[in-house]
């Protein structure tokens, strides 16, 4: 029988114990916060440990949280998320942790521990940024060749800097600054959590 | 002495084989592989910042565009993260629904995989057979979305409509006269379910002829067993999930080892191979066809007997219907603003992963309560199969990785996003 959520956060406190920044339980998913200096650790014990076993890396996310609540996000900027998965145990955890310094990020490599993490952290660097100490071949995965700038950063326009066009008298391709106006067609918005319930106007 | 030097060959993107735009630098030892480097993202559209910019319902066209030979198995895991924030279950019939489509798609994609796997190391009729089973599938998601491919009929809180009563049928035309119409439609006469039930009773004498052609084939043989071994730990390692994980022997099946919607209640086996090559990898999808076609039967029986709403009936989530919104001002302001403000998805974080025909297909949604995604990240199945080919590929010759990304069954909609 795999583990409930509960028992799974405690058996982390208890193996991991104050490297453990914050741990909490919502919607039947563990997620622990850990800082960026035990990163590497923390993720060789996960997998090392009997009880634990997170032979399996699932996914690992940047994360830009600037403009979180439309602003109103206090700590760090960037983060990276991992999602783990245990096959012999059958049970999952989400792991965070915030890069310590918002202008130059830079966390630890996890490739060592899961070879998967290669593309994950070469996906997390292109598209935010964020610099993994130790990677073998930290080269962009997704954008273009010669691509300026992390598009995922919420900073970042949606429709770009730059667009491309075959230009006749040159004879060739060309990059240009953009010349489509930005549109919002749905505005975002934040509402209270009881917004249009009955009697409430 | 003549000098001795490696060479490196440019595959792709334009080639054939290479399923899609993926370009991969070769370096060669003579025709051995000393290293492979992919070079993805040729078809990067950026899925997941144009969802930051969507309210959570316009982004669900996105994902069938992700891997586009599994269409509704992407949405599933979309809705599954939004229905796991906003705390709903859809309906019961709504969840057998998915359960089926889920497994008809599989067939799909695995039908695709096939063909275009055995057209690459040489066998060119099964292509033709895979494809004509692929055109009924199509047609049933074309009888219940209006859309051949790209569907968008997985809504968070349900599907989008009830099968429908009459399966569409073919008309005569300058290219059809009526007696070829007459044939066209004989499994036509009834509803959609009587169309899918006719096809699961068709499908493993479909897949029978694959096997017949392929499975004992020598030079079929020849060109996968011994290829692209990986070993179970090995393939945990890498993160290799779905057949790719199965064939070296795991077994891992999110369906019956996390079940989501119904799974828990159907009948059946998971199919694993032994040795980690390209053969087993092939017999388990084989398998799987034929599994998920049994998956397939149960779902119509059930369906059969038991009607019910499709989609749940809070309308701050699901639209309400058409009469009830002309008639009633309370249903109007709920449908104008489910379309146009979208819903909202409480503060929270969320990762809901489906057995995807490829492997574990994962939605991580982080909400802080807007009425568009904070962050959206697409776990895509393929991204880890072909981070590891440079490994599964090195001491091969060059025609052995053909075999091998046709094994790893990629689609660059879901690589790239």
């Amino acid at each position: 029988m795999p583990l409930t959520a509960e028992a799974l956060a405690a058996r982390l406190q208890d193996t991991l114990g104050d490297k453990i920044a914050q741990s909490r339980v919502a919607l039947g998913e563990v997620t622990i916060e850990v800082a960026a200096c035990d990163w590497l650790e923390v993720a060789q014990r996960l997998r090392d440990e009997p009880g634990l076993a997170f032979d399996m890396l699932i996914d690992l996310a940047g994360v830009d949280y600037s403009a979180y609540k439309d602003g109103a996000w206090q700590g760090r900027r960037f983060a990276v998320v991992l999602h783990l998965l245990s096959v012999s145990k059958n049970h999952r955890l989400r792991v965070r942790t915030f890069c310590p310094d918002d202008d130059f990020p830079l966390l630890p490599s996890l490739v060592e521990v899961w070879p998967a993490a290669n593309w994950f952290e070469r996906e997390a660097f292109d598209l935010y940024g964020i610099v993994f100490e130790g990677h073998p071949d930290l080269r962009r995965l997704l954008t273009d060749y010669g691509f300026i700038g992390h598009p995922f950063r919420k900073d970042f326009p949606l429709s770009g800097h730059v667009e491309m066009r075959y230009d006749p008298e040159l004879r060739r391709v060309i990059y240009q600054p953009v010349t489509i106006e930005p549109r919002e067609v749905t505005p975002r918005i934040v509402r209270e959590d009881t917004y249009g319930d009955a009697g409430r106007g | 002495m003549a000098e001795i030097r490696n060479y490196t060959l440019n595959f792709g993107p334009q080639h054939p084989a290479a399923h899609g735009v993926l370009r991969l630098v070769l370096e060669l030892d003579g025709e051995v592989i000393e290293r492979a480097d992919p070079h993805v993202g040729l078809l990067h559209r950026a899925t997941e910042k144009l969802a930051e910019h969507k309210t959570f319902l316009q982004s669900v066209p996105y994902m069938d565009r992700l891997d586009y030979v599994s269409m509704m198995c992407n949405e599933h895991a979309y809705v599954l993260a939004i229905e796991k924030l906003l705390g709903i279950t859809p309906p019961i019939r709504a969840q057998y629904i998915r359960v089926m489509f889920d497994e008809l798609t599989r067939i799909l994609n695995h039908l695709m995989w096939l063909g275009a796997h055995a057209l690459d190391i040489g066998a060119m009729t099964v292509f033709l057979y895979a494809f004509r089973e692929r055109e009924d599938i199509m047609d049933m998601y074309e009888a219940v979305s209006g859309a051949r491919m790209h569907a968008a009929y997985y809504r968070p809180g349900g599907v989008y409509r009830d099968l429908p009563e009459r399966m569409p049928q073919y008309e005569v035309s300058p290219y059809k006269d009526a007696e070829e119409v007459k044939r066209l439609n004989e499994n036509r006469q009834g509803s959609l379910l009587d169309f899918i039930e006719d096809f699961t009773n068709r499908f493993p004498a479909y897949v029978d002829e694959y096997e017949t052609l392929l499975t004992d084939n020598r030079i079929w043989k020849q060109r996968t067993v011994g290829i692209g071994v990986v070993s179970p730990e090995r393939a945990k390692a890498l993160g290799l999930t779905g057949p790719m994980l199965r064939g070296s022997g795991v077994v891992w099946d999110l369906r019956r080892h996390q079940p989501y919607e119904v799974y828990d209640q159907l009948d059946f086996e998971i199919p694993v191979g032994r040795n980690g090559d390209c053969y087993d990898r092939y017999l388990v999808r084989i398998e799987e066809m034929r599994q998920a076609n049994r998956i397939v039967r149960q779902c119509v029986d059930w369906l059969k007997k038991n009607p019910g709403p499709v989609i749940v009936d809070n309308h701050k989530v699901a639209p309400p219907s058409r009469q009830a919104m002309k008639a009633n001002m309370e249903e109007l302001i709920h449908h104008f603003k489910l379309f146009t403000e979208g819903m909202h998805v409480p503060e929270g974080e969320a990762y809901a992963a489906v057995e995807h025909p490829k492997g574990e297909f994962g939605i991580y949604l982080i909400s802080d309560g807007a009425n568009k995604p904070y962050r959206l990240k697409i776990r895509p199945a393929g991204f880890t199969h072909m981070a590891a080919l440079d490994e599964l590929a090195r001491g091969h010759m060059i025609a052995d990785v053909v075999a091998i990304i046709g094994t790893i069954d990629i689609v660059f909609g879901d690589i790239d996003r």
